[in-house]
């Protein structure tokens, strides 16, 4: 246990735990904003794996990662426009048309990335930026400030998100839509153009969470997100719908993971209990959410279609 | 009201179907057909797999092995890949038995279960399960396994001979058949050479999860490793890290160097065609299972694939290539069991 607590092993079990994070504070982030508005999208690791494809698909042919990254984006935009006729305009149950989301999703980026790629080849990956002035701090500089764009992206996004929610009319609007849209609508705010916009949004920032992944791994398969959208969507609970809280919920998770391979690495976890210590994330994060999920209230309209006079 | 209704379950319907499509041809679909196995007819044999036929590992290196037979043996193949769902897995199987197949693998020790149950239904057809060793003292049944210990051990010779750190790294998925056979034939060949360098172990708990072995890899970095290894389809993402970090890398189950040919030194390419054969022969003979076969390194069904490309120091390659021929005439033993 000593090796663990170097300052070597401890930088780098940090730095790994807020890569490992990145993935779901963005998809989390976005399944918040859709939440706040009343909207749940079970879809999330489905347009994430769609938006890893075309990420992956574009920096293959283009070679250039941004690209990939507006791709992945676009890509989730999409699905978030598709996602939201079913579930706004259509008024369809939001659980059910979000598992068929995730199910096309995964069906459609492995039959994509059969026809158009076959065998996985490499492509580059985010070059690690470093912070000026920050990143030579000793220790602290290495952990926090010498990491990929996207993951300064995501976390800049929280306060980002915050403001948007806390701050500003529309954030407003969207908790009032949330919360009461049958109220919100009765004061003139368009429920269905809020919710629409939200699950855009929501959805691209699952898109770029897609994305992230696939440039920050170098590669595509079948099933990328290996369910990492679902975890996405149990940390906005985590979080009580909260950016600050779900950036905790995906820093915990992260964190664990990160600690657990490192344990694995050094030997303290020994190759008899390698299966158990798997679950240890996933376990952490369910217990941390019953504790704390308990005491705050989810929005009153979360999940159930609004129909003027209905 | 009633018209809402009918508009909700209309759109629920429409995108159900479409997940179901969607989903359905996220994997290759299965052939019908008619019986084979007469000299004019061709053999027809299916493939049962629990990850993709291109994955540059486990199943890419059965259907390698079945195209390698597909002309000389004059072979019908239809393959069902990525059932990692082992009850999918199972209904592929059955489906594939009572559709008149005259052999029908099952690629995956997660499934021998499965067969089990299946084959007594279906006496005449033919049925091969692997990686295993076990029939079931069932007459229908073939096993079929690899000495993943021998070529692990070769490579941790070699690998023993390139690290300069002395810190390898290995990321495997579950602690279990192939996976621990390699895994331990290569600990015992890194041992062998020189045993003040460390070997870190680090099983996912996954096959498939290409996130947690990138970041094992990255681990294994921080932890000052030069050279690396890994058993799975999902090395592609630890072969990533490794190439980032010009980390030499060895493969195993297929040729991993059109990942990164630059740092990929080597790989154990199963040639499974070897025992494919002899399960061939076998059924057109009229003996339908019972036995279990082995590639390994003497019998050719285990080849150590240099990439040419990489500049591996002569004298390593040399104690590499010596560990092979030890192998073959019994003078090393790996000292693995199963």
């Amino acid at each position: 246990m000593r090796q663990f607590f170097t300052l070597a092993v401890l930088t780098a079990t940090v730095a790994s735990g807020i890569r490992l994070a990145t993935p779901f504070l963005l998809a989390s982030l976005g399944e918040t904003i859709g939440q706040r508005s009343g909207v749940l999208n079970l879809g999330v690791d489905g347009i994430m794996l769609l938006g890893a494809f075309g990420a992956y698909y574009t920096a293959l042919h283009a070679e250039n990662l941004w690209l990939a990254v507006l791709l992945g984006t676009l890509v989730g935009a999409l699905m978030g426009l598709i996602t939201a006729v079913v579930s706004v305009t259509m008024k369809a149950e939001q659980g059910i048309s979000g598992i068929g989301v995730f199910l096309f999703g995964l069906g459609l980026s492995d039959l994509l990335f059969q026809k158009f790629v076959g065998t996985p080849l490499p492509i580059d990956t985010l070059p690690t930026a470093r912070v000026p002035l920050l990143a030579n701090i000793p220790t602290i500089g290495k952990m926090l400030f010498q990491a990929n764009l996207m993951v300064y992206v995501a976390f800049l996004l929280v306060p980002a998100v915050a403001f948007v929610l806390n701050r500003t009319t529309y954030g407003t609007n969207i908790k009032a839509v949330g919360e009461n849209p049958a109220a919100a609508d009765s004061v003139g705010v368009n429920v269905a153009r809020v919710r629409y916009s939200t699950i855009i949004i929501g959805s691209s920032l699952a898109g770029l969470a897609g994305a992230t992944l696939a440039i920050q791994l170098g590669i595509f398969q079948q099933n990328l997100t290996q369910g990492q959208g679902f975890i996405a969507v149990a940390l906005v609970y985590f979080g009580a719908w909260r950016p600050s809280g779900v950036m905790a919920g995906s820093l915990l998770y992260g964190m664990v993971a990160a600690i657990v391979l490192t344990w694995k690495t050094l030997g303290i976890i020994p190759q008899s209990a390698s299966d158990l210590a798997a679950m240890a994330p996933a376990v952490l994060t369910v217990v941390a959410l019953v504790v704390v999920a308990r005491r705050f209230r989810q929005p009153a309209a979360l999940a159930k279609p609004y129909e003027r006079g209905g | 009201m009633g018209t809402k209704l009918l508009r909700r379950s209309a759109l629920l319907a429409l995108v159900a179907v479409m997940a179901i499509i969607a989903a359905a041809c996220g994997n290759n679909g299965t052939t019908s057909g008619g019986g084979g196995g007469s000299p004019s007819a061709p053999l027809k044999v299916a493939l049962v797999a629990p990850s993709a036929t291109n994955d540059l590992a486990f199943t890419q290196s059965m259907t390698d092995a079945l195209n390698a037979l597909k002309e000389s043996e004059n072979l019908d193949i239809a393959v069902s890949d990525n059932l990692f769902v082992v009850d999918d897995a199972a209904s592929a199987i059955r489906n594939y038995a009572s559709q008149g197949y005259d052999l029908v693998i099952a690629h995956g020790s997660q499934f021998g279960g499965s067969v089990e149950q299946i084959a007594p239904d279906f006496p005449d057809v033919s049925f091969a399960w692997g990686t295993a060793g076990d029939t079931f003292g069932l007459t229908n049944v073939y096993a079929y396994q690899a000495a993943s210990d021998q070529g692990g051990y070769v490579q941790g010779v070699l690998a023993a001979g390139l690290t300069k750190s002395k810190v390898i790294g290995v990321v495997g998925p579950i602690e279990v058949g192939d996976a621990k056979l390699y895994v331990d034939g290569f600990k015992a060949g890194v041992e062998a050479t020189d045993p003040s360098t460390s070997v870190k172990v680090n099983y996912t708990g996954s096959f498939s999860d290409v996130g947690l072995a990138a970041e094992a890899a990255r681990s294994f970095v921080a932890a000052k490793a030069d050279v690396m290894t890994g058993s799975a389809q999902m090395v592609v993402g630890a072969v990533g890290v490794a190439k980032t970090n010009e980390v030499a890398w060895f493969g195993t189950q297929a040729n991993q160097t059109s990942l990164a040919p630059s740092v990929v030194v080597a790989s154990q390419v199963y040639h499974w065609e070897v025992v494919l054969k002899q399960i061939i022969d076998g059924i057109k003979a009229g003996t339908l299972g019972g036995q279990t076969y082995t590639i390994d390194l003497e019998n050719g069904g285990e080849v150590i694939e240099y990439n040419s490309d990489y500049n591996l120091p002569a004298e390593v390659k040399a104690a590499g290539d010596a560990a092979i021929e030890g192998i073959k005439s019994g003078s090393i033993q790996t000292g693995v069991k199963e």
